[in-house]
């Protein structure tokens, strides 16, 4: 017998029994024989706990974790801090062994955190209405691209060389299948082109996308874009780090039309890449335009409040064959996990967590480049990221960082060719004078 | 607790913290001098001011309202609501798994490559197909990398004229969204009286103008398709490929597989079949398999083992590209992994093997009070039709309702859509006799009160901390974010 499986010999007699079968093998009378597998699969024996353990162990082992790293590296995914009730309080049974709420009576925990993760994304970016979360940063970028496609039927989409590459990546997979046609704007001195964006944004491309801050890191002013957008009447999207903003402008304030972004910052670990959550925001006006779960406050049969997923039409088991999006899950717990940490951290935390990065980000770029071995690659001012570049190509000066237990930046000439020996780093509010001190020493040894 | 009705906004005092971070200790620069005050903030942003004790009581509460596998039975079709093993949970957790960046340099994240590495490898061998990219974030994700592989090939073949895919009527509702998605047009066909695909219709429909079938089996209404073979081999002489939706796997591990019941694509759910947590919605996993002649067409990175090594392929050209960032949801394949292990080849199929013996128990009771359209073996799922014995017009809603009375998450209602009044209950394997039979006692129950006394069905439920919720009212009235002006009533 097996620790999960609590049927005894007795049990599946008497079962077998009420059924009318002779063994469980009658019930499989139904699959052709030759489709049968006819011999057992070729995997390992069924492991107990300790072994399990042991062996994932040794698996971990073999990683090197921000527990024996300095973690400089950002793009995209961040080390900042969690604070402990977040795991305590996400883990909690009820919240994470419960399916989707569509029993809504029984599902008021999960429904009432999704609403009030709602209320607080609408507070940081400023915008009238988000959704339950999407998969992640950039497929939450994608869904406000089709939103806006769809909004607008055109077929073709701006994006801004300055918004991260693999968000540019995952857009171009889903829009070659959708005939939509991605353009690049071309970026100069690290930000957004405005020059060169004019002439395609005139030319009748209804939706661009930016990033701010930027894939650098740096803080792209969106006036004059936003300006010319709405002239044309396209539609602006914003990529945003919800960390920065604690103290810039929110997307909402810049009359930005849809706001995607990574959430990960908002209290979920690193953990190689996912499980994350996008966050898609966007007006009143487009709220109808927005795909996922949204969650709505109503009342129940004693006029109490309560909460319950709204606007379902939208949705695709409804639509089916209709639907401009195949949503359906969200990230449920990983937006449990940024609305316990937005709570947590609150109006003062989260702002204080912005300015130390942002602080620190600048002290350790003031660093890197005092002795000029170093050069900002960019003149722009910026937030939690910065570029730098030297005589050393990127690679080697990881490596060597490395040996020290440190994590180097993003090696920028990965994704941009023309940034030879660009490095990214990134800085959270979790990193020390010292430990900025040992980077910019080692980095001037290299 | 079970009155506790106020939202954290309620709660905030000014001047409350429930953090708290170290003091910066770089030399202090005013913001204002690095970044212009035209880009920052006019407001702070209205986040909570609670206590910490605030936080964990106010969470805690919440969770107190919510209904989770661990608190009961959760036969909820389609949705594989199995138990979630905890130590899955304490690997993911694991410092090595879930504080490692995606960036970090190959040589620093071999135990993570090879993970992902060999549960392709497992999920392939359960699945009878060659390799598996773990990046798909969800099932319906799955499905439309899926799809994208399958136009990929056509297009590779110069073949632009197939644009349409045919679904079934009993399809997931994700199918033909999908589908739709990738950019293809949606065939729908009938189904026979049987719930299975109408091999006269489906034939009808096939031309060089389709890409392809999207099929579940078992099919959503728990029964095998045991005409999958002549399926197979029509789509394939009509040039289209076959793609299977892995949302029933649990009913055939280690008993057959799609690899070679002839589809060429597959997704399979992570978190239903490899008991990795719903999570309230998710995160999810829908990897994806395919046939040899398709790898080609994965998305990048594929994970590949060169000398003792493992690394991230990205130079694969004829790649569909990134559907994701990163690999996928990587802390739901480590629980999915340890799952595999814990249960090991034989456990699986015994996994399967209890699946089915528990549908079809309960099924053999309950077929008694309730209406069973088709009446034959199931798989680890069946669709049962309302009440047998009606007069009273009772929905299948209010039957589910009632459920929660007494303590259980109801079936899945109304889905399949081509059966009326539709009760979908899938036990899993991990649910003792005696939670059946308490079950099935449970619903013979409900059928006696909708004789004697409907109205408490249809005004169920009554012992949930909140009663029917008015949907109409949240739609109408959209209050989608807490606006400050609500004064809870007592």
């Amino acid at each position: 017998m097996h620790r999960y499986l609590p049927h005894t010999e007795d049990d599946e007699r008497l079962m077998l029994e009420s059924i009318g079968a002779k063994s469980t093998d009658d019930l499989f009378t139904d699959i052709p024989r030759e489709l049968r597998l006819g011999r057992k699969l070729n995997l390992n024996n069924s492991l107990s706990e300790i072994e399990l353990s042991d062996h994932m162990k040794g698996l971990s082992n073999k990683n090197k974790s921000s527990d024996n790293l300095i973690c400089f590296l950002g793009a995209g995914a961040y080390d900042h801090f969690i604070p402990s009730v977040v795991k305590h309080l996400a883990m909690r049974s009820e919240f994470y062994t419960a399916y989707t709420p569509y029993q809504p009576e029984i599902s008021q925990g999960t429904l009432q955190a999704i609403f009030e993760y709602q209320t607080m994304i609408c507070s940081l970016t400023g915008m009238d209405v988000t959704n339950a979360s999407m998969y992640d940063g950039a497929t939450a970028c994608v869904e406000a691209a089709m939103m806006a496609v769809e909004n607008a039927r055109r077929s073709s989409i701006i994006v801004s060389r300055t918004v991260h590459p693999e968000v540019r990546k995952v857009l171009k997979s889903y829009m070659r299948f959708r005939d939509v046609e991605v353009i690049e704007a071309d970026m100069a001195d690290g930000i957004t082109d405005v020059e060169k964006l004019k002439p395609l944004v005139e030319a009748g491309t209804a939706r661009v996308i930016v990033q701010n801050p930027n894939f650098f890191g740096i803080i792209e002013d969106l006036t004059e874009i936003e300006k010319m957008v709405h002239a044309n009447k396209a539609l602006l999207i914003d990529y945003a780090d919800p960390i920065s903003l604690g103290i810039l402008k929110s997307p909402g304030e810049s009359g930005v039309d849809i706001v995607a972004g990574e959430g990960q910052s908002l209290g979920n670990s690193l953990s190689f890449g996912g499980p994350y959550l996008g966050f898609l925001a966007t007006t009143s006006k487009l709220m109808r335009k927005m795909p996922g779960r949204i969650v709505g406050q109503s009342e129940d049969a004693d006029d109490k409040r309560a909460f319950v997923l709204t606007l379902q039409a939208r949705e695709q088991h409804i639509r089916r064959y209709k639907a401009t999006s195949n949503i359906c899950s969200n990230q449920g717990l990983n937006a449990l996990a940024a609305a316990i940490y937005m709570t947590t951290m609150g109006k003062k935390g989260l702002k204080e967590v912005a300015e130390q990065s942002a602080k620190k980000a600048h002290y350790a770029m003031k660093q890197l480049t005092s002795s000029g071995k170093f050069k900002p690659l960019f003149n722009k001012p910026f937030f939690k990221e910065f570029a730098v570049m030297g005589e050393t190509p990127a690679g080697k000066i990881n490596d060597e960082l490395l040996k020290h237990n440190i994590l180097g930046g993003f090696e920028l000439n990965n994704e941009y060719p023309e940034l030879k020996n660009g490095l990214l780093i990134c800085v959270t509010e979790k990193r020390t004078k010292a430990q900025i001190d040992k980077l910019a020493q080692e980095m001037e040894v290299v | 607790m079970k009155n506790y009705n106020s939202l954290i906004f309620e709660l905030s005092k000014e001047g409350r913290k429930a953090y708290s971070l170290p003091p910066c200790d770089v030399p202090d620069i005013s913001l204002d001098s690095v970044i212009p005050p035209s880009l920052m903030r006019d407001s702070e942003p209205e986040l909570p001011e609670v206590s910490e004790v605030d936080v964990v009581r106010h969470f805690t509460n919440l969770s107190n309202k919510n209904y989770g596998v661990d608190t009961g039975f959760y036969p909820l079709g389609s949705c594989t609501m199995k138990y979630n093993p905890k130590i899955n949970e304490d690997m993911a957790n694991l410092s090595g798994f879930s504080n490692i960046h995606p960036l970090q340099p190959e040589a620093t994240v071999q135990g993570a490559l090879k993970l992902m590495y060999e549960l392709d490898g497992m999920l392939s061998e359960i699945s009878g197909m060659d390799r598996v990219s773990l990046q798909p974030a969800a099932g319906a994700h799955g499905e439309l990398t899926g799809l994208m592989i399958i136009k990929a090939y056509h297009e590779s073949r110069g073949d632009k004229k197939r644009k349409k895919i045919i679904v079934p009527d009993s399809a997931h509702g994700t199918n033909p969204a999908s589908a739709a998605v990738a950019g293809f047009e949606i065939v729908e066909i009938e189904s026979d009286k049987n719930g299975a695909v109408d091999l006269d219709r489906l034939k009808a429909v096939l031309s060089d103008e389709i890409a392809g079938l999207m099929l579940t089996n078992p099919s959503t209404l728990g029964l095998f398709e045991k005409n999958i073979k002549q399926i197979a081999d029509l789509v394939h002489e009509a040039g289209g490929l076959l793609y299977y939706d892995g949302a029933n796997a649990n009913a055939i591990m280690g008993i057959a597989r799609p690899g070679d019941m002839g589809f060429d694509v597959i997704h399979l759910n992570l978190h239903k079949t490899f008991s990795t947590p719903h999570g309230g919605g998710g995160p999810g996993s829908g990897p994806v398999g395919v046939k040899s002649e398709l790898a080609r067409f994965l998305p990048v990175p594929v994970i590949e083992k060169k000398g003792d090594s493992y690394i991230l392929d990205y130079d694969r050209p004829d790649s569909i590209g990134k559907v994701k960032s990163f690999y996928g949801n990587f802390g739901v394949a480590v629980k999915a992994y340890a799952y595999i292990l814990s249960m090991g080849g034989e456990g699986l199929t015994d996994v399967s093997r209890k699946a089915v013996l528990n549908a079809n128990y309960m099924m053999s009771k309950l077929k008694k009070y309730y209406e069973l359209p088709i009446d034959q073996v199931c798989k680890h799922e069946f669709v049962l039709s309302g009440l047998l014995e009606n007069d009273n017009h009772i929905a299948t809603l209010d039957v589910a309702k009632r459920l929660l009375d007494y303590g259980y998450h109801p079936p899945t209602i109304y889905f399949p859509l081509i059966v009326n009044n539709a009760i979908m209950i899938e036990p899993t394997e991990t649910e003792s006799l005696e939670t059946l039979d308490s079950f099935i006692d449970v619903m013979i129950k409900i059928a006696e009160e909708a004789k004697e006394a409907p109205d408490i069905l249809k005004t169920a439920p009554h012992g949930t901390v909140v009663r029917r919720i008015d949907e109409a009212k949240a739609a109408r009235s959209l209050i989608l974010k807490w606006d400050g002006t609500y004064l809870h009533k007592e």
